[in-house]
């Protein structure tokens, strides 16, 4: 099993990750990417540099000191961009391509989907919805959904 | 105002309205707006609208969610730059020193800020040199490139995503299929009033059979033969009419049915094979097949059958109801009293039955998915003998089948018996008010006895219609599957006005493109000329977008931005059959089809004559073993045809790009996959094959490569290198470490080396 790795973490004036370790050297603008996003988060980081290699390896966030950490997860944070539908406003049609009006816990937008196969399912509860233009959108638990936005949804499924 | 006019000149018209006002306080006095880019999400990632714009002399931005407007003076060392990750674009702008600046956006607003970087570059140019920015001759659309012409707004190549939803009415749109038969349709539709209209006649006669036969008999007088015969005779003979007009018209219409469906199926199979790959990459091929096949047999079924019916029952009720209201208005109104109930019961169950249907449809099309992908891996799941493992996968699509009929039933099933009770309770308000007319003598027996001959069978067309809620929402479900298909716009559609190409040389120029496989990018800002002629090498490692260029240019796949272009030409502009035609394409892992060796080679060209295809096969080193099977020529191949070995695959499938004679070939890995023996077979081939055309040849063992005029190296979608073999091995770069890497016999990342 791999370990974390020994490295030092700091920021840039140009808002770069810069790592140092004594067994990969400095690199700057290294990035931290979740190795199960989904469905272990916060377990199993990796830092790779810019021309794609893995240069450090953080096994559990917490295992991190605070510094680091909250280094490793404000990048983690301007990266990821997976708005958590909470709710379905409205859709334009129950046949694709179909506009949604959604509420997100990043704010309302709205998004269009192509293909009923633009929904997947994830888990036993979990939904991605994949909008036109390549943002995915999470549902986390489909119960968990108001009904309104259920029986919007579940014409699609 | 007139300030605003003047200001006014100075914003394009192009600009957003929204933000036209605001922008225009910003404003200094002639001030000239030359780029800008919208955003739609703020530092945070949450949604919301920001905007930043180009001057000559500043960028001026009004980020999402904040309330001020800022400026940024430009000024040499100033350097913006844009990069994306996830579906989220990030635009950053720097000096020597630091970031100064940051913008998020999703996608979509992607091509506007890459238009504006290239304006904010011209400028600072402009600004360092002191010379005036270069108009460029002609306008290029920011997305893709294309040259625009000069009073076009909109870029004809890129107006084309169309996010229309197509309409609810689906049953109806059936019509496009339904109108070569229009004769045959009225026909029938006539021979079906007549059939309906005989129907009604021998209720009709139990009425005077009944006041004038019966019950004067129960009075004591006598039966008269005559008019006894007359009454039944006339039944059988309208028995036998309806039975003869019902025969022609269930067949007339049936036959049309057929037709129809077959008609559905094809168009829909045709369109289908239009489509892009990206289609069919998002798609399970289990749950198109459910579409083409069942589904739209399924439909036919529901016109030849139920539609049928549907429609004859809705006659013989608006007969009925005439017929009745002219014997007795006020025992009619009785008699149709439960049919707004009973309507209003169906219009209840409608939408949750509708709902239902289109699931299970899909969870149909589920169950088929684990078949179609079980059935063609059985290999791999035999030899990791994970049988078990895709039972239960099957096991688990039919469970959650069930559930959602199980759910639908429950509805459905009360559905019926609920409607049976209501035409019950109706007969029974008829008895009684019959009964009640009778006794005040204002209405014979006869009548009475004709009502209900009449509503026995009105109520029980009226269970049977009842069910045509069920079907017909299960073939509005269908026919929406289908037209989904329909309704899919290829995303290599064919060109509005398409450019024919006489003579095509085989230039093929690669024009600063981009290309994402939905957020990921793979081609990242490629520009690459091709002579005619040329066979160019690319190389690079597994993963670095190779076959992807290839699927680019053979435009299985059109570009997210800029362009290719064949002698000089748009690809997008050019017929797609026409333009594949110029291709030869040889994949590593080549596809033969059912049928014999001949049909295979001949598959591009149908119409090849023996020597043709013959000569083919000589050219790709297939025909010393073909001539060793069995049948020769005609041995069959494909499924469950006669096994051939990798190799002598990939040589008929050389054959087969050799005899459509191509401008342009293309091989990706052709000889990855075989023995070094087969290779060198297989190699003199190819040979063959690339003599005076332009060549794109992938190849894993560089040394297949060694006669190429160039080689490009290809890594993480772009192009580290170009250049013939011993100038790359001079310079020692990433070609070198790729080839010392194989000479060393592993197989190492070239960044590694470093
Ligand atoms: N249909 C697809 N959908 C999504 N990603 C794909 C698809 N095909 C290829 N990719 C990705 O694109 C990248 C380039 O792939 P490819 O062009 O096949 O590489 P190469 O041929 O150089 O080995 C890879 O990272 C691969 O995972
Ligand atoms: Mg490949």
């Amino acid at each position: 099993m791999s370990h974390t790795m020994q490295f030092q973490l700091s920021r840039n004036s140009f808002g770069r990750l810069v790592l140092e370790s004594a067994e990969h050297g400095r690199h700057e603008g290294v990035v931290p990417v979740r190795a199960f996003p989904v469905a272990a988060p916060d377990k199993g980081i990796a830092l790779v540099s810019t021309d794609g290699h893995e240069v450090g390896w953080i096994d559990e966030l917490s295992a991190l000191n605070a510094t680091t950490r909250a280094l490793v997860e404000q990048e983690l944070a301007s990266r990821e961009f997976m708005p958590e539908l909470l709710q379905l406003v409205s859709v334009s049609s129950f046949a694709t391509p179909s506009t949604w009006q959604v509420r997100t816990d990043r704010g309302p937008t709205e998004l269009i989907l192509k293909g009923e196969e633009d929904i997947r399912r994830i888990g036993r509860e979990g939904l991605l919805v994949l909008d036109s233009h390549g943002v995915q959108f999470l549902i986390r638990d489909l119960a968990q959904l108001d009904r309104h936005s259920r029986r919007l949804l579940d014409r699609f499924l | 105002m007139i300030f605003e006019q003047a200001a006014n000149s100075l914003i394009p018209p192009a600009f957003p309205d929204a933000w036209q006002a605001d922008l225009l306080a910003q404003l200094a006095e002639a001030e000239t707006v030359l780029a800008w880019a919208e955003q739609d999400l703020d530092l945070q990632l949450c949604f919301g609208k920001g905007m930043l714009v180009l001057t000559a002399q500043r960028l001026l931005t009004k980020r999402a969610g904040e309330a001020e407007w800022q400026s940024h003076l430009l000024r040499d060392g100033l350097r913006l730059q844009q990069h994306d990750h996830a579906g989220v674009a990030s635009l950053e702008l720097f000096d020597a020193a630091a970031r100064i600046a940051q913008w998020r956006y999703t996608l979509n607003h992607g091509p506007a800020a890459q238009h504006l970087i290239e304006r904010f570059a011209l400028q600072l140019d402009s600004l360092r040199s002191g010379q005036p920015v270069p108009e460029p001759e002609h306008a290029h659309c920011p997305k893709c490139k294309a040259e625009l012409d000069a009073d076009a707004e909109e870029c004809p190549v890129c107006t084309r995503e169309i996010h229309q939803p197509p309409s609810t009415w689906t049953l109806l749109r059936l019509w496009r299929f339904a109108k070569p038969y229009q004769g045959q349709l009225l026909l029938g539709f006539l021979l079906m009033l007549g059939s309906t209209a005989a129907t009604l006649v021998s209720p009709y006669l139990t009425m005077p059979l009944m006041d004038e036969v019966l019950i004067p008999y129960q009075n004591g007088a006598s039966i008269e033969l005559s008019t006894v015969g007359l009454y039944l005779g006339g039944m059988l003979m309208a028995a036998l009419v309806s039975w003869g007009l019902g025969w022609a018209k269930t067949y007339i219409l049936a036959l049309v049915s057929e037709r129809i469906s077959a008609d559905l199926r094809t168009t829909t199979y045709e369109h289908l094979l239009q489509l892009s790959l990206e289609y069919f990459g998002g798609k399970r091929t289990g749950d198109l097949m459910s579409r083409i096949g069942s589904e739209s047999d399924r439909i036919s079924v529901f016109l030849s059958l139920h539609a049928l019916d549907f429609i004859t029952d809705v006659l013989m009720l608006v007969m009925t109801t005439i017929i009745l209201f002219s014997i007795n208005p006020w025992l009619a109104l009785a008699t149709l009293l439960p049919l707004p109930l009973i309507a209003w019961l169906i219009h209840l169950v409608r939408d949750r039955l509708r709902t239902g249907f289109e699931k299970i449809d899909r969870v149909w099309g589920e169950v088929t998915s684990v078949l179609a992908d079980t059935i063609p891996g059985i290999r791999v799941v035999k030899a990791f003998a994970q049988e078990q493992r895709e039972a239960a996968r099957f096991r688990e699509a039919n469970k959650h089948n069930l559930y959602i009929n199980d759910k639908l039933n429950k509805v459905w099933s009360l559905f019926s018996p609920t409607v049976s009770l209501l035409t019950d309770i109706g007969l029974l308000v008829v008895w009684a008010f019959g009964i009640w007319l009778i006794a005040h003598h204002n209405v014979t027996v006869g009548t009475l006895t004709a009502f209900l001959a009449y509503i026995g069978r009105f109520y029980g067309r009226l269970d049977s219609m009842s069910r045509i809620v069920s079907v017909t929402q299960k073939s509005a479900a269908a026919a929406k599957r289908i037209f989904d298909i329909l309704d899919h716009v290829s995303n290599v559609p064919e060109p509005t006005r398409p450019v024919q190409l006489k003579q095509v040389s085989g230039q093929i120029e690669l024009r600063d493109i981009r290309f994402r496989y939905g957020n990921r990018a793979v081609i990242k800002g490629l520009g690459l000329t091709i002579r005619p002629g040329e066979m160019v090498g690319l190389v690079g490692h597994s993963g670095s977008g190779k076959s992807t260029l290839v699927n680019l240019i053979c435009r299985f796949y059109d570009v997210s931005e800029g362009a290719i272009l064949l002698d000089g030409t748009d690809i997008r502009s050019l017929p797609v059959a026409d333009f594949r035609r110029h291709i030869g394409l040889v994949l590593q892992e080549p596809f033969l089809f059912f049928g014999t060796i001949a049909e295979n080679i001949a598959y591009g060209k149908p119409d090849a004559t023996r020597e043709e295809i013959i000569a083919a096969a000589r050219a790709a080193h297939a025909h010393e073993f073909i001539l060793r099977l069995p049948l020769g020529y005609d041995s069959l191949v494909g499924e469950r045809g006669q096994g051939l070995s990798g190799g002598e695959r990939q040589r008929i499938s050389i054959a087969r790009a050799l005899l459509i004679d191509p401008r342009i070939l293309i091989l990706d890995e052709a000889t990855s996959s075989v023995d070094t023996e087969t290779e060198k077979e297989i190699q003199k081939a190819l040979d063959n094959l690339v003599k005076g055309r332009t060549t794109i040849a992938i190849a894993h063992r560089l040394s297949t490569l060694r006669q190429a005029d160039r080689l490009v190296v290809m890594d993480r979608g772009e192009i580290v290198e170009v250049g013939p073999h011993d100038e790359l091995m001079a310079r020692e770069g990433a070609y070198w470490r790729l080839y010392q890497a194989q000479a060393r016999n592993v197989d190492t990342d070239p960044d590694d080396a470093e």
